[in-house]
């Protein structure tokens, strides 16, 4: 090379390529969300084969295409709503959880730190106390969902100039009451009560059959998020620099916040308040791929959706007949998978 | 032909006011230097002329026209800012936060580019970055922060810089260096720059033009030579200040 006399040019020249690594490339997007595409469908088939009757695959491929078989009914009326239900609700949890944490610009933030699974569950246990269900106790956890939104949204949207900080304070207090009242029903309910309650507090799909509504509302969240990903990006590097990049920070914050909260007001309403899902797995896909929102919330819907049917087969199939809390079994698959990833991740 | 210009900008931050219907003008080719004590308002100015801020009483013209008329975009496209911090709550590679300066050229389905990365690694090499571009930010020592966050204004390619004590963090050398390459590229083409210094010394040697701020409202502005001096910096900082002349040039020195 001619110019190999000046040092700083060579230099430029050798890392020329493995420069491109550090930043995020299509190929590199596609090929990511390909695999979690693929991750999600294994998943999805690993838990219709599993259950009360176990398939192989070639009989869960007979019983999928060949509506004559026992099974064909099995399948479609009972494990494909359950699945797809916590598919829709692992992804909007991720989904939702790595919302919040661009927007309070704060790791340990998830779906639930700002009060709305709160809301939803005091909703649902005070419909649970008056003996009421199905309809009543959907409606009830959203209604107490959207109050605890709106109540965040109004004591942090106050004279002051507005702060992530103000608004994680007043969420987490308002959570902590929220905690307290859910304390008070479960002292007051009677026993029979009990059991239903802590398991819907835990988290539990056996009641969710009707997955279309969480996989519109998740598919939908994703598809405003998208296009915005880049703002987002830019949101989780702090306000003033987004701002002063162009983008729109209060507009953003707000839509954020109510996006935010209705996955979360949904997820819950269809199976509790299932912990770790919306912490963690945005922080997985992280360690792996990075920050950059146009991979990181995909991936993370993605992500959230396998690991949810991973742990609600697991929940329904360890002990059966009887059924675990899947939030147990969240955890369980989480810690170990997140501390490895965190051990082995370019960070260390 | 002018890069910015202010109309009867008054600015008041917590009972304190910063400027009082403030009329100056930044051309192409001048480079400005914010001068005032601690606490003064010299970044909340610098904010409001960047749009960040809200002023209480005029007008900020952006090339020809009003700010307001502009899209955040467009304003982004036309001016870049340095903030005093910079946040990193998540882990970002250096080359990835260079290349957030192309977001204003960018439209919502679109991916920068390899032209958009050729700029970001011209930037980064401007700066001496360039054997850092796959080291995670929260690895750089407080200069590499600093240079960081310059690689990424030039990659923001901006007509207009606004910057909050650029040379923060830098060691000697780093600050000539950096100062001296912020010259440079003031004088090409149509730009121009503003920045706050506490140093009085790099202010005489890189800018041509400063604004004072005194407090109260009072604001002198104009060319560096009838500005600078002995008793408007005795003013300006309440502390004695001595200019010294000699064949080698001049300082400033408190006394």
């Amino acid at each position: 090379m001619l110019n190999s006399k000046d040092g700083r040019l060579l230099a430029l020249e050798t890392t020329t390529k493995p420069k491109l690594m550090s930043v995020l490339s299509r190929k590199q997007f596609t090929l990511t969300l390909a695999g979690l595409c693929g991750l999600s469908v294994l998943s999805l088939l690993w838990g219709l084969s599993q259950g009360s009757a176990e398939l192989t695959l070639t009989q869960l491929w007979q019983a999928l295409f060949d509506d004559d078989k026992l099974e064909h009914q099995l399948i479609f009326d009972l494990r494909v709503p359950r699945l797809l239900s916590a598919f829709a609700v692992g992804g909007m949890l991720a989904l939702a959880g790595a919302l919040m944490q661009t927007l309070l610009r704060n790791p340990l933030a998830d779906p639930y730190v700002l009060g709305i699974s709160g809301g939803a569950a005091v909703g649902a246990l005070l419909m649970m106390l008056l003996g009421l269900s199905g309809f009543w106790l959907t409606g009830g956890s959203f209604s107490g969902a959207l109050f605890s939104m709106l109540l965040v949204f109004a004591l942090s949207h106050g004279k002051g100039s507005w702060t992530a900080t103000r608004l994680l304070l007043t969420g987490v207090i308002v959570a902590a009451g929220w905690g307290a009242l859910i304390s008070f029903i479960l002292a007051v309910s009677p026993d029979n009560n009990l059991r239903g309650m802590l398991f819907w507090l835990m988290g539990d799909f056996s009641q969710a059959d009707k997955p279309s509504t969480a996989l519109l509302v998740m598919l939908i969240g994703l598809g405003l998020c998208l296009p915005m990903a880049r703002h987002l990006t830019l949101l989780s590097r702090g306000e003033l620099q987004a701002q002063a990049l162009g983008v729109n920070v209060k507009k953003m914050r707000w839509g954020i916040y109510f996006l935010a909260s209705l996955l979360t007001a949904v997820a819950v309403t269809q199976a509790g308040s299932i912990g770790f899902v919306g912490l963690v797995v945005p922080h997985m896909v992280r360690l792996i791929i990075g920050n950059d929102q146009r991979l990181l919330l995909p991936a993370s819907v993605l992500l959230g959706g396998t690991l949810l049917v991973c742990a609600d087969t697991l929940a329904r199939t360890i002990i059966a007949p009887q059924q675990l809390p899947v939030g147990v079994i969240t955890a369980f698959l989480g810690v170990p998978l997140f501390l490895y990833l965190l051990r082995r991740s370019r960070l260390s | 032909m002018r890069l910015l210009q202010t109309k009867g900008l008054s600015l008041n931050i917590g009972g304190k006011q910063v400027c009082d219907a403030l009329e100056f003008m930044i051309e192409p080719g001048q480079r400005w230097a914010m001068l005032g004590r601690n606490g003064i308002g010299k970044t909340t100015l610098l904010h409001t002329l960047a749009q960040l801020h809200p002023a209480d009483n005029g007008v900020v013209l952006i090339g020809d026209q009003q700010s307001k008329q502009l899209s955040k975009q467009r304003i982004a496209q036309y001016m870049g800012i340095l903030f005093q911090k910079q946040e990193d709550a998540f882990p970002s590679t250096v080359l990835e936060t260079a290349l957030i300066g192309r977001h204003p050229y960018l439209g919502a389905w679109q991916w920068e580019s390899a032209q958009d990365q050729k700029i970001a690694l011209d930037a980064l090499t401007q700066l001496q970055l360039d054997p850092l571009v796959e080291r995670e930010v929260s690895t750089l020592s407080g200069g590499e922060r600093q240079r960081l966050a310059l690689a990424t204004l030039l990659t923001q390619q901006p007509k207009l810089l606004l910057l909050d004590e650029p040379t923060n963090h830098l060691d000697i050398h780093q600050q000539m260096s950096v100062l001296e390459q912020l010259k440079t590229w003031s004088k090409e083409h149509t730009r121009g720059l503003m920045m706050t210094l506490h140093d009085l010394n790099l202010a005489w040697r890189f800018c041509s033009h400063a604004l004072l701020l005194f407090g109260h409202g009072e604001v002198v502005s104009g060319n560096l030579d009838e500005v600078l001096t002995e008793e408007n910096l005795e003013r300006l900082y309440l502390h004695p200040i001595q200019k010294i002349e000699g064949e080698w040039g001049q300082t400033y020195l408190p006394r």
